[in-house]
């Protein structure tokens, strides 16, 4: 909050932040090596994987394939470029070092890669020569994060073989963050116990929430930072936590109106013992009723667990702990108002 | 009129002694348990036909008849909802016993609560799936909001609120189980009371909770074995009748996390408990002699005062300021010293302490009990009962 009208946030940075989505980081790129059992020999005995099929041609065989094939997981290291490069750049700027020094400038200087998947079209076999090539999907808006304020960068990293054949895609999200300055009073502050100076350390995931039919759009929204709320489709209540049906009417027919995001404090919890790694303590945790009648549990920020008081007015804040995770949180409403 | 007061008893308790590490196995405990209520009751083995456990409890009724010799069982049962289950587990036993469907029932809960799964380190980290029950935690765990200490804590809060609660009036509670424990010696805390200073002192677990309103943590095991009335009159002990035995679930209930409703300062799934028990029991509060209140954190004990009608709404505070719940008050309460003070057995022992305050053996016996209340869980769809002294 203290960082509105920063550089981090003018629309003239986020015109140039976004300008990079759909660019190339990485104009294709053939790997040193075509695939070759030397080093699958030597993957397959450093990842202890004892599946024949990588080694044996008979065994491949049997197992339906033409010979030994490379195992999956190891499409980006044949396009690897090895030590020698890593520590000697050839000194021409990749789109990837332009868009990290565009990061920096916003003063996301700290990354930390949160995930990789994979999507894997064909096998490899030796002899194939892998390419990579690299491009920009998303770059989010800046989320609070348990390491300090940050943008998650979500690349795809496409892997063809030499005929241009895709042979597996990589979708590859970093997080580039300023790290915290200091302990936060907030859920997503630093964890108790933890000296300064650790503060890039990655906090363990909030407990997850349990994903069902009957609420997966709630949680859906929130990603989106939006939050809803459940109305049945005939009687035109709210209700929540949501349910399959309308208590009031019996319909089972719903659909959600979006919350203007203001209410007051109903109750609240300033949590001490036993301590969950995800969050920061003295942890504040409040039921909070809104304007439009219906109640939720959730977070507040920017106060002082002492500061709290049942009645409060406040308004919706997000809590962004993870790329996977959004929640509705709530801050002083009068405290919004000072800051304008 | 309903057939259920009066037409069942207890006519035996037993329990393992309480500790914070048994060392062994949750299903020896419950034998050890149920084998002592059986022994008590002045029967064998063989004569059990039904048992009667929680959903949570580790150890089937099969296990405990195969390894006691029990033999056949023509009833068996189970009831959800935690701590909330206690009393309901002899509402069945007495159900069963009145219509005839089986003679000899045995409720038991055995757990090493403390030396295995513990409860107090909350719902956070337990493993996701798509069940109702499960992604009722969904509005909780990711918020951080995942221990019975901080699901009772929103709700001491807002009570503080409305009603000019303190913190020293939840500490009033700690300090009379306290009280009564240190007389107790089956309890954990047998010879160490505490002051109000002491509670004060406390840190914080969840504010307004302090480490003193939280209940501890046990292992161990107790059993209970219901009859006829008519067959309890022949065994060794005088009988607790069971005059009331009822469960309670409100409206919009959830599990310790009901703060949808217009208020939540009450318990009214207790008040539903409450007005079942006078109703088949007909008596009123002023009939009362006793109680043994689920204590597992002390703020819950105040509306459970005003729900079943000792005093009115938002007065419980004063009602316990006022000595009422001590030994030579108006209602002595959780004279085994509760479960913060004599062990957490999800409100298993406290059904004991009231077979013994009917019996006239409590360690801390007020005089003559004809009649006392017993409550189980409190923040889940619970249970309660009135027993009551042979005429
Ligand atoms: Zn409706």
């Amino acid at each position: 909050m203290s960082d509105h009208g920063s550089g981090a946030h003018s629309g003239e940075y986020e015109d140039r932040l976004q300008a990079w989505v759909g660019r190339e980081l990485l104009t294709r790129r053939f790997g040193q090596d075509p695939v070759n059992v030397p080093m699958i020999r030597h993957w397959v005995e450093a990842m202890a994987d004892d599946n024949p099929i990588y080694l044996d041609e008979s065994a491949a065989r049997e197992a339906g394939r033409d010979g030994v094939v490379a195992p999956a997981s190891m499409a980006q290291a044949w396009t690897m470029r090895g030590y020698a490069a890593s520590v000697r750049p050839d000194g021409e700027p990749t789109g990837m070092d332009e868009l990290t020094g565009l990061l920096a400038e916003g003063g996301y200087t700290s990354v930390v890669a949160t995930d990789s998947e994979f999507e894997f079209e064909r096998e490899l076999v030796p002899g194939d020569r892998v390419s990579v090539e690299e491009v920009v999907e998303a770059i989010s808006p800046e989320k609070k994060t348990g390491l300090g304020a940050g943008r998650f960068i979500t690349t795809v990293r496409t892997y063809r073989d030499a005929a241009g054949e895709v042979v597996a895609t990589q979708r590859w999200r970093l997080l580039r963050f300023r790290p915290a300055e200091k302990p936060a009073q907030e859920p997503a502050g630093k964890p108790a116990g933890k000296p300064e100076g650790e503060e890039a350390e990655a906090r363990p995931l909030r407990p997850r929430p349990a994903i069902n039919h009957d609420n997966a759009f709630w949680f859906e929204a929130a990603r989106e930072h939006r939050l809803v709320i459940q109305r049945c489709a005939d009687c035109k209540s709210l209700r929540h936590p949501p349910g399959p049906c309308c208590p009031q009417c019996g319909s089972f027919a719903w659909d959600t109106v979006e919350a203007k995001g203001e209410g007051h404090v109903y109750s609240y919890v300033v949590a001490h013992h036993p301590r969950h790694p995800a969050f920061g303590y003295p942890l504040v945790i409040a039921v909070v009723e809104l304007t439009e009648g219906t109640r939720l549990i959730t977070n507040l920020t920017g106060v002082e667990p002492a500061d709290v008081q049942i009645g409060m007015p406040v308004v919706l804040d997000w809590i962004d702990p993870d790329p996977d995770l959004s929640l509705p949180a709530f801050r002083p409403a009068d405290a919004d108002a000072k800051e304008r | 009129m309903s057939v259920l007061p009066g037409a069942a008893a207890i006519a035996g308790i037993g329990a393992t002694e309480f500790s914070k590490e048994s060392g062994r196995s949750e299903l020896r405990l419950a034998c050890e348990a149920v084998l002592a209520a059986i022994t008590d009751a002045g029967l064998q083995p063989s004569d059990v036909d039904g048992m009667v456990t929680f959903t949570a409890d580790t150890s089937s009724e099969i296990h405990i008849a195969r390894n006691l010799g029990i033999g056949e069982l023509k009833f068996f049962s189970r009831i959800g909802h935690g701590g909330g289950a206690a009393c309901g587990t002899v509402q069945q036993a007495a159900m069963a016993v009145a219509t005839g469907v089986a003679d000899v029932v045995v409720c038991y809960r055995a757990f090493n609560e403390r030396s295995g799964t513990r409860y107090g380190l909350g719902q956070a980290d337990r493993p996701v799936d798509v069940s109702a029950d499960r992604a009722a935690y969904s509005w909780m765990t990711p918020f951080g909001l995942s221990t019975p200490a901080q699901w009772v804590a929103m709700f001491a809060r807002r009570y503080m609120h409305e009603y000019g609660a303190t913190s020293e009036d939840f500490g009033r509670i700690a300090v009379i189980d306290r009280a009564h424990a240190a007389k107790n010696p089956a309890a954990w805390f047998y010879g160490r009371p505490i002051t109000l200073e002491d509670h004060q002192a406390s840190r914080w677990i969840a504010e307004p909770l302090r480490l003193l309103d939280c209940c501890q943590e046990s292992d161990g095991g107790q059993a209970l074995v219901v009859v006829s009335a008519d067959r309890a009159r022949d065994l060794p002990h005088p009988p607790a009748l069971i005059w009331g035995a009822a469960q309670g679930s409100g409206n919009d209930q959830h599990m310790m996390t009901s703060y949808y409703r217009s208020e939540i300062t009450g318990i009214p799934e207790m008040g539903l408990v409450g007005r079942q028990l006078y109703a088949q029991s007909r008596l009123t509060p002023g009939d009362v002699q006793a109680a043994i209140l689920y204590d597992h954190f002390t703020p819950l004990v105040l509306p459970q005062l005003e729900e079943l009608g000792f005093c009115p709404k938002g007065e419980g505070k004063d009602f316990v300021a006022d000595g009422n719940l001590e030994l030579g008050g108006r209602l002595p309460f959780n004279t085994h010293g509760g479960q913060l003070g004599e062990a957490y057995i999800h409100g298993m022992n406290g059904i004991a302490e009231g077979v013994r305050l009917i019996r006239g053996t409590s360690v801390n016996q007020p005089g003559d009990v004809h009649n006392v209340l017993v409550t189980a869980g409190t923040g889940v769809p619970t249970s309660g009962l009135i027993l009551g002294a042979d005429a």
